[in-house]
């Protein structure tokens, strides 16, 4: 029974990792969404104010302030009632702050908080002005992903339709296990391949002035390379649990052997190529030395490949790389990052799993 | 009447070569695409070793013939001669540190002679060639040496060299090593082992041979298959707000009164070996759930028949047969642990520690991270022993699968 008991705990520790991944990740989340940031205003108060004022002049350049706005002037925050262009009427001592006398010439600061929305339709990405918008980040990951996608799939579907359908026992014994090294190479070295080799290759082909030196083309390409392993495996898996008796039938009527691959055996093992293809998008979003050594440092919302633009892994790995301080912007922000990415490659995995029960077509 | 024929062959033999050129087309590119696939792996590797190996121009700082004193050549000179030298050319802090490391007179002339030829003579790398330069292009080579740097000479190095792997951690490319890297890549995947592979048996062993069909034990199993497909470094942030944040008393080591004064923090080698670890439990679990599968239902029956117990059966007979698949996935687990690196910056790996790790709670660094420390550097010595640095790691990688291999024959032909 202790033994069991046991057993059992070893096997709850999984369900622990996955509580844990999304409860850590949704409180430091949460922490971002709700924690209040006070900015800059450039303004000041033009008079000194008493515990009782309401009412006051704040000068007229500097930052709009609005009906509603949260303003912060040494310790205490008030709400704004009405705001003409140089005065403002405000309920003074608000969130739990006690009214207190300020001098003339005190800052005003000005609350911003990040909200859902901002975060979703926001092009620009700058944790220290206060701009959290995700497309750039989102939006480099999409593009990396999608040339590794158009590298992978032809390649990783060709190899495995050759693999099962043409290759001999021989040639499938040798080509397999090589395909398996290549699975096998840390990532990092992958990186250090598309900074190395495939940029300079770039740079060859289509000229120093269009590919930069850190670019999200090379780093897609090389992405694409590394999970060819994985689409022509689990594709041809599931070519080759297509019965014999299907590709006999094919023959009996006449097919060639290209005609039997691609219109009876492909067709046939659907459901298990769309599963590895959605997998390797999974694997391809989550991907991360490579595009931390060769795609470039900082958020660029740019559709040309062939510039240099952050993606959402190689933005956490370049802020938690340095000495990141705990509770700051820049470490609440990374959480909020990591939890849309464990969101996105949870729901392709689910999405894949759904499709190989929901499509497969089973043989007996 | 009319000619009837029961079937129109004409129409099919017209289309038959047209066909089958298809087919030949076709499967001239499959063919193509899976060469590709290898040739990038050729390229990968080739990459790598072009790196590693090549022509350097070396450039003596002083000629050692301007140090011969009295036409006596520095090879001949005496030790105290050759500390006169030193004290001549190096700062009065530097000779300072020298002396209170070691006096004088306790050091062997060779240790001096050393300290000369480092520190005076001081070669520099001035420039590097790749292997395939080096080769092919030679008398390039040599043209540009003569007109760039007419001082310099022409060696050939092998950034891997045994210098290398015990040279600790520099911010000098040429006497760099990446002694500490192995060390803290050894110490944590050590940790990884003791904390996942356990586990990962025990979870295993649960879910074939105890779990009934209950909608928990259904959840663990979806909940294993989805984790292996989390981002490795999601894992890197959950190491980080758990071990290294929330139990930062435990894996700083200032519960056991351990910690390493330098640090301090949780961003230890056992904050990183358990991260790793949470990362190949799934692995390992699938892996081992394979390997019990595999056992064949007659062995256990026969053990039961015996009057065995359940746990009996499972210690005695059902284990013992599964334990090299356990092993060789257990194995591949660890290889991808070892290769890692993008969880580790996030848990927060030191990127330049230039002594060895003592203790679980000490700050570490490992080989991945000083892959990606060098290669992200724009200098081209820091290239080539990144090259350098992945062929250690594809060497130690190797090794462990070699292992795996051994281990599996080893122990399947027993019984």
């Amino acid at each position: 029974m202790i033994i069991q008991a046991l057993l059992f705990l070893s096997g709850a520790i999984s369900i622990l990792t996955t509580i844990g991944i999304v409860y850590e990740l949704g409180k430091e989340s949460l922490h971002f969404f709700t924690q209040r940031n006070w900015e800059q205003t450039n303004r000041t108060l033009e008079v000194s104010l008493g515990v009782e004022d309401g009412f006051f002049p704040v000068g007229s350049s500097g930052f709009n302030l609005e009906e509603g706005d949260l303003i912060k002037i040494d310790d205490e925050i008030m709400m704004i009632e009405l705001a003409s262009k140089d005065q403002i009427h405000v309920l003074r001592a608000q969130q739990n702050t006690s009214p207190a006398v300020h001098k003339r010439g005190s800052e005003l600061f000005l609350s911003s908080q990040v909200t859902l929305r901002e975060f979703f339709t926001g092009i620009k990405w700058n944790p220290q002005i206060g701009e959290f918008g995700i497309w750039p980040l989102l939006n480099a990951t999409l593009i990396v992903s999608l040339i590794a996608m158009m590298v992978s799939l032809p390649l990783g579907l060709s190899i495995a339709i050759f693999l099962s359908e043409y290759a001999t026992i021989k040639a499938r014994k040798t080509i397999k296990p090589i395909l398996e090294v290549l699975s096998g190479i840390p990532t990092v070295v992958y990186g250090y391949f598309a900074l190395t080799f495939m940029t300079p290759l770039l740079k060859l082909i289509l000229g120093s002035r269009v590919v930069e030196v850190y670019n999200m083309a090379s780093a897609g390409i090389v992405v694409g390379i590394l999970i060819i392993p994985l689409v022509s495996s689990m594709s041809e898996d599931a070519l080759s649990a297509v019965p014999r008796s299907l590709r006999e039938a094919a023959y009996g009527l006449g097919s060639t052997k290209l005609e039997t691959a691609l219109k009876v055996v492909v067709p046939a093992a659907t459901s298990g190529i769309v599963a590895a293809f959605i997998v390797a998008i999974s694997r391809a979003v989550g991907e991360t030395m490579v595009v931390a050594l060769a795609a470039g440092a900082g958020p660029n919302f740019t559709f040309n490949p062939f510039k240099p633009a952050e993606t959402m892994t190689g933005h956490i790995v370049r802020i938690s790389g340095g000495d990141l301080s705990y509770d700051s912007i820049d470490y609440n922000s990374i959480f909020a990052i990591g939890l849309f990415l464990f969101f996105i490659t949870l729901g392709l995995n689910f999405v894949s799993q759904r499709v190989v029960r929901r499509f497969r077509e089973v043989y007996e | 009447m009319k000619d009837t024929k029961l079937l129109d062959t004409s129409k099919y033999v017209t289309n038959l070569p047209s066909r089958h050129r298809q087919g030949k087309v076709w499967q001239r590119i499959f063919f193509a695409s899976t060469f590709v696939g290898i040739a990038a792996l050729g390229v990968l590797l080739l990459n790598i070793v072009n790196s590693a190996f090549g022509y350097v121009a070396v450039k003596n700082t002083i000629n050692p013939e301007d140090l011969a004193i009295n036409k006596v050549p520095i090879e001949q000179l005496h030790q105290t001669d050759l500390v006169y030298i030193l004290k001549n050319n190096l700062s009065d802090g530097l000779i300072r540190r020298l002396e209170s490391e070691e006096d004088w007179e306790d050091r062997t002339r060779e240790e001096i002679y050393d300290l000369v030829f480092d520190r005076v003579i001081e070669p520099k790398v001035v420039d590097t060639w790749s292997l395939f330069d080096s080769i092919f292009n030679k008398d390039n080579i040599t043209a540009t040496l003569q007109g760039k740097y007419p001082e310099a000479e022409l060696q050939f190095r092998s950034w891997v060299s045994s210098d290398f792997l015990v040279n600790p951690q520099s911010p000098d490319p040429e006497i760099a090593g990446v002694r500490t890297a192995i060390l803290g890549s050894l110490w944590t995947i050590g940790i990884t082992i003791l904390f996942s592979f356990p586990l990962g048996v025990g979870a295993a062993i649960y879910l074939e041979e105890y779990a009934t069909e209950t909608p928990l034990n259904r959840l663990i199993q979806t909940n294993i298959n989805n984790l292996a497909g989390v981002p490795s470094i999601i894992y890197g942030m959950l190491g980080l707000a758990i071990f290294v944040r929330a139990m930062e008393s435990f894996t700083s080591g200032t519960l056991f009164g351990l910690a390493d004064q330098t640090t301090a923090n949780g961003r230890t080698i056992i904050s990183a070996g358990m991260t790793l670890g949470l990362l190949v439990l799934p692995l390992i679990i699938i892996n081992a759930q394979e390997a019990i599968k595999a056992v064949p239902k007659s062995l256990r029956q026969a053990s039961f028949g015996m009057g065995a117990t359940k746990w009996q059966t499972v210690w005695h007979h059902v284990l013992p047969n599964a334990l090299p698949g356990i092993l060789t996935g257990a194995i591949l687990a660890i290889s991808r642990a070892i290769g890692e690196t993008a969880p580790l910056v996030v848990v927060g790996a030191s990127t330049f520690i230039t002594f060895d790790p003592k203790s679980p709670f000490s700050k570490f660094t490992t080989l991945p991270i000083q892959i990606w420390q060098w290669t992200a550097r724009p200098q081209d010595e820091f290239r080539n022993i990144a090259a350098a640095a992945i062929l250690v790691l594809l060497g130690l990688l190797l090794s462990l699968n070699a292992a795996a291999i051994f281990l599996r024959n080893r122990y399947s032909t027993r019984d």
